[in-house]
């Protein structure tokens, strides 16, 4: 149609189910619709996104000769591509649609029928006022660049970047530690078959570093990203690692003739439990297989001054004290973030149970780390005296499933706490106990672990532990940790005695997570998980188009169905790439040359840069394919010069004239 | 800043020791401290547990008394811990439930022409000598290091929980850092808040008996020389039944203990006289641990 053509207006409401039905009085709603302006058809459908229902609006749209339509249903987030289709199928322009929400925004938010029926109303009247100034507009095609960027390095990152660098596409994998792995390569076995961590994980690391796809970026963080779907540019910062990487092969020559003949420093991948040396590495499989230099400790880094017998020592001459961060640029078009998840740090948030006050008290990632036999200890588990465990306590749901802590189950403690009581037994054979709230095993061979955990003589108790104290009320409860519970099972407090006590701590948003979110422009729930475009139907695509998350960083989430997340993150990144261009929204800004002033208010205030200015006109000028439709620039003009599409005044105007004529 | 003071009705009886030392303290610290005029029962257990009302209109008069006496902002320090914990349960009640309490406070008050806006601040010292004073200000002042003194720092139930936001509920430490601050060393022990008895030495005494045995004997294992409170029943129930220990079977020693309240202690780093402090009024000498 043109736009001097009448307006002949479809209003169709939908009864999602009961969803909208229960609370809207839908007839009423349509009936209403039926009076308002240019309106020649108002029908109800049950879901009108079902075939059915599609069908329904086209054929109207042939039978009464429509060209605009209105769909009050749910939110445009969920089905505004939907109609859009539908209204270009019937024969008209896609953007002479629009959308009310009745259902996000009425049904689910509204106690009283009548109310919930007047807004409908009113939102109704706004939409078809609205779409009576419509105009169609054509989309724009956008190549994809078909490079793509996985941020974080552990399981989920490995296994995205894997995916897509085998498809052929190149990866970049920028990770923030000096080693790929994640929390998986902390471990020693994984639940529920217990195969070897290290055995599964490491050939993947390796893989990830010679593949010639891939690009692995460690010591790195994404520093800022701009662009969109298809087109983002990202800036990566490299922090120092003081060593040419392309020069060092890990012979490890340096850390042996490094001046501290002795490795003192609290070494972080071992959370403490093990010393390093200045210059080191992670753990003997880290990839890359290249030392660090640790500018805290190392003296000359600190001090200026030091005999430096590591350069010596190291003949290709990788040492390179005078490295500084260096900042890449990437072009990418789509990009997957897999930054994982913090470990529970009970440390003053939770002290009845007594970490960091009493030595035997253990986090679960430390055991781990224990057990593990390329960990601190080559896997032999003792008490800090060195004593070998008799009775090990393991507390679940530490900084889980409690209003003072997080709310949320994490998932995976229950599993990995009855690993960690299988390994423990095995290893020591400690009498285990297991403190647990609900045991949570669901997933394929979970129960039949537990059950085989029971076999073994796990001794299970069923209460949340009270405390954790090192007060001895007998002479079998003295040198011990005692755990204070109620046993729910059989209804008494109990006082169980234990050498270690080891606290199933649960998984926290990464401590960034929001700074992050920011920089990917994406949401976060409230408690700071990214969020999903949709928890069933999109849950690896986020709001922002070409950003995907895989694995644990946007909700707790154990090994396989990380993996599984991560297959599918990349599944929709190749989708994306592979259809070769996209789609962009017709939502750009434009200037009223007639009108501008030349004033330049607009150009400051643009935060994408499109906006530039005609020095021989003296008029701004908006460069479309910068522009990403936020209308600050139509906000700023003095004179109403600049003007966004599908946004503009007469539509927005007409859309509150429709909703204050009703309320 | 001028604080007011609320003794309630230990302080002035059993806990005596505890108000001259704690007006010493203040006094050598330089910071004003006045007694609100004309206050009366804090409403303590055994008013709430019979008509909770009365008890919070009982409690409010003395916030009413305190907040006419001191202005707004008043602050209000109440060194028992029943005291504290009871003016600050009136004080969130009549703030979260304002029809079903604060109402009827405020008729009650009225009878007696007093009103309440709800502007007095209930502090307790740990939190004043901690928080406002400082640590640093404390140190500064110290003329006798307590070198070498070890003392096991007792809290109680009712100071930390549940209302206090000074310190932590399950390991508290303001009153360890003030012990530090006078050069003695706290001990570690897991028993800060543990129930020492209460007001069942009145009624149940056995059983008060085995549980600040407890106290007694963690805090002598962890090589304590003294136990410091910050609540007059807690003194009472450590100090006083002792002698009733030996009788029922304790060895000599074993459950022996000077136990004195933490402004004791302060008074004595500071350099104030032993006679101010009330160190004659205990069961087990002080002199001697100094």
């Amino acid at each position: 149609m043109t736009a001097t053509e009448t307006p002949r207006i479809g209003v169709y409401v939908c009864h999602c189910g009961i969803n909208i039905a229960s609370r809207v009085n839908v007839k009423e709603v349509v009936e209403f619709a039926r009076g308002l302006p240019h309106v020649v058809v108002a029908s109800e459908y049950k879901y009108l996104c079902s075939d059915p229902g599609q069908e329904l609006i086209r054929a109207d749209m042939k039978e009464h000769n429509l060209n605009r339509i209105v769909v009050a249903s749910c939110s445009p987030l969920m089905h505004e591509s939907t109609f859009r289709r539908v209204t270009a199928e019937g024969g008209q322009n896609e953007f002479l649609f629009q959308m009310a929400n009745i259902r996000e925004h009425v049904s689910w938010v509204t106690e009283d029928e009548g109310e919930a029926t007047s807004k409908s109303k009113a939102l109704v009247a706004g939409a078809v006022r609205r779409v009576a100034f419509h105009e169609p507009l054509t989309r724009e095609k956008v190549p994809v660049n078909p490079n793509v960027l996985v941020v974080g390095g552990g399981i989920a990152g490995i296994q995205a970047a894997l995916t897509m660098a085998d498809a052929g596409k190149k990866v970049y994998l920028v990770e923030r530690e000096p080693t790929i792995g994640g929390h998986m390569a902390k471990f020693d076995k994984t639940f529920p078959t217990l195969d070897c961590s290290a055995c599964i994980l490491t050939p993947k690391m390796s893989m990830v570093k010679s593949h010639p796809n891939i690009e692995m970026m460690t010591l790195s963080e994404v520093a800022e990203v701009h662009g969109y779907v298809g087109n983002f540019k990202v800036k990566v910062k490299k922090n120092p690692r003081y060593i040419k990487e392309d020069l060092c092969v890990g012979c490890l020559e340096c850390i042996e003739s490094c001046v501290y003949k002795e490795a003192k420093f609290p070494d972080e991948y071992n959370l403490g439990l093990g010393k390093r040396k200045p210059v080191y590495i992670p753990f003997p499989q880290a990839t890359p297989q290249v030392v660090l230099v640790d500018p805290e400790t190392c003296l000359y880094l600190k001090k200026g001054k030091c005999k430096q017998t590591c350069l010596e020592a190291c003949d290709r001459k990788a040492i390179d004290f005078e490295q500084k961060e260096e900042i890449s640029e990437l072009d990418v078009g789509a990009i997957i973030l897999a930054t994982g998840f913090k470990a529970f740090d009970p440390t003053n948030r939770l002290p009845q149970y007594g970490y960091g006050f009493y030595p035997e008290v253990y986090t679960s990632l430390e055991i781990e780390r224990l057990l593990n036999s390329a960990g601190p200890t080559s896997g032999e588990l003792t008490t800090k005296s060195g004593q070998v465990p008799q009775t090990v306590g393991i507390v679940h749901c530490v900084g889980s499933r409690d209003k003072k802590t997080n709310v949320w189950c994490s998932r995976v403690c229950c599993m990995y706490s009855l690993k960690l009581a299988h390994l423990i037994e095995e290893r020591t054979g400690a009498h285990v106990y297991n403190f647990y709230i609900d045991m949570r095993t669901p997933g394929k061979g979970y129960e039949e672990f537990y059950e085989r955990l029971l076999q073994e003589g796990m001794r299970p108790v069923r209460g949340r532990v009270a405390a954790i104290t090192d007060w001895a009320m007998t002479p079998e409860e003295e040198g011990k940790l005692v755990i204070r519970v109620e046993d729910t099972m059989i209804g008494v407090v109990r006082r169980i005695p234990v050498d270690m006590a080891v606290l199933s701590v649960g998984l926290e948003p990464q401590p960034d997570a929001k700074e992050v979110r920011r920089r990917f422009n994406i949401s976060c729930s409230p408690e700071g998980w990214f969020l999903e475009r949709h928890p069933k139907l999109a849950p690896v695509s986020t709001f922002t188009d070409g950003v995907f998350l895989a694995g644990a960083c946007q909700g707790p989430k154990d090994i396989p169905d990380s993996v599984a997340q991560a297959g599918a993150a990349a599944a929709e990144a190749l989708a994306l790439i592979d259809r070769g261009y996209v789609e962009m929204e017709p939502n750009t800004a434009w200037i009223e040359e007639e009108l501008c002033s030349g004033c330049k208010s607009c150009s400051g205030q643009c935060p994408y840069n499109a906006i530039g200015f005609d020095d021989e006109k003296a008029r701004a000028m908006i460069n479309e394919a910068l522009c990403k439709g936020c209308g600050t620039c139509v906000a700023t003009c003095p004179s109403g010069a600049a003007r966004q599409k599908l946004f503009l005044d007469k539509q927005i105007y007409e859309e509150i004239r429709g909703v204050l004529s009703y309320v | 800043m001028k604080y007011l003071y609320y003794p309630g009705c230990s302080l002035k009886v059993t806990g005596k020791p505890y108000e001259d030392s704690l007006l010493a303290v203040f006094n050598a610290l330089e910071e004003e401290i006045e007694e609100v005029n004309d206050w009366n029962c804090c409403g303590a257990t055994a008013y709430s547990a019979v008509d909770q009302m009365k008890a919070f209109a009982l409690a409010a008069r003395n916030l009413a008394l305190a907040e006419e006496q001191g202005g707004e902002k008043a602050e209000l320090v109440a060194p028992c811990a029943a005291c504290y914990l009871v003016l600050n349960k009136t004080c969130h009640s009549i703030q979260d439930y304002p029809a079903r309490v604060g109402l009827q406070v405020k008729r009650a008050l009225k009878a007696g022409n007093l009103t309440y806006k709800g502007t007095v601040n209930i502090r307790h010292p740990l939190d004043v000598f901690a928080n406002d004073i400082g640590l640093e200000v404390i140190e500064k002042r110290v003329k006798n290091k307590l070198a070498g003194l070890k003392v096991a720092c007792y809290y109680g139930c009712q100071i930390v929980r549940p209302y206090a936001e000074f310190d932590d509920q399950h390991q508290p430490m303001t009153m360890d850092n003030i012990i530090k601050a006078l050069g003695a060393e706290p001990v570690n022990w897991s028993l800060k808040t543990r129930c020492c008895g209460g007001s069942l030495s009145a009624t149940v005494s056995d059983d008060a008996l085995s549980l600040s045995r407890i106290l007694i004997k963690e805090a002598k294992r962890r090589g304590a020389d003294i136990i410091t409170t910050a609540c007059s029943l807690c003194q009472f129930n450590l100090e006083c039944f002792q002698e009733k220990l030996k009788q029922k079977g304790d060895q000599p020693g074993e459950t022996e203990i000077p136990v004195a309240y933490f402004t004791q202690i302060m008074g004595k780093a500071l350099g104030i006289d032993e006679a101010k402090l009330g160190f004659k009024q205990s069961f087990m000498p002080l002199e001697t641990l100094f």
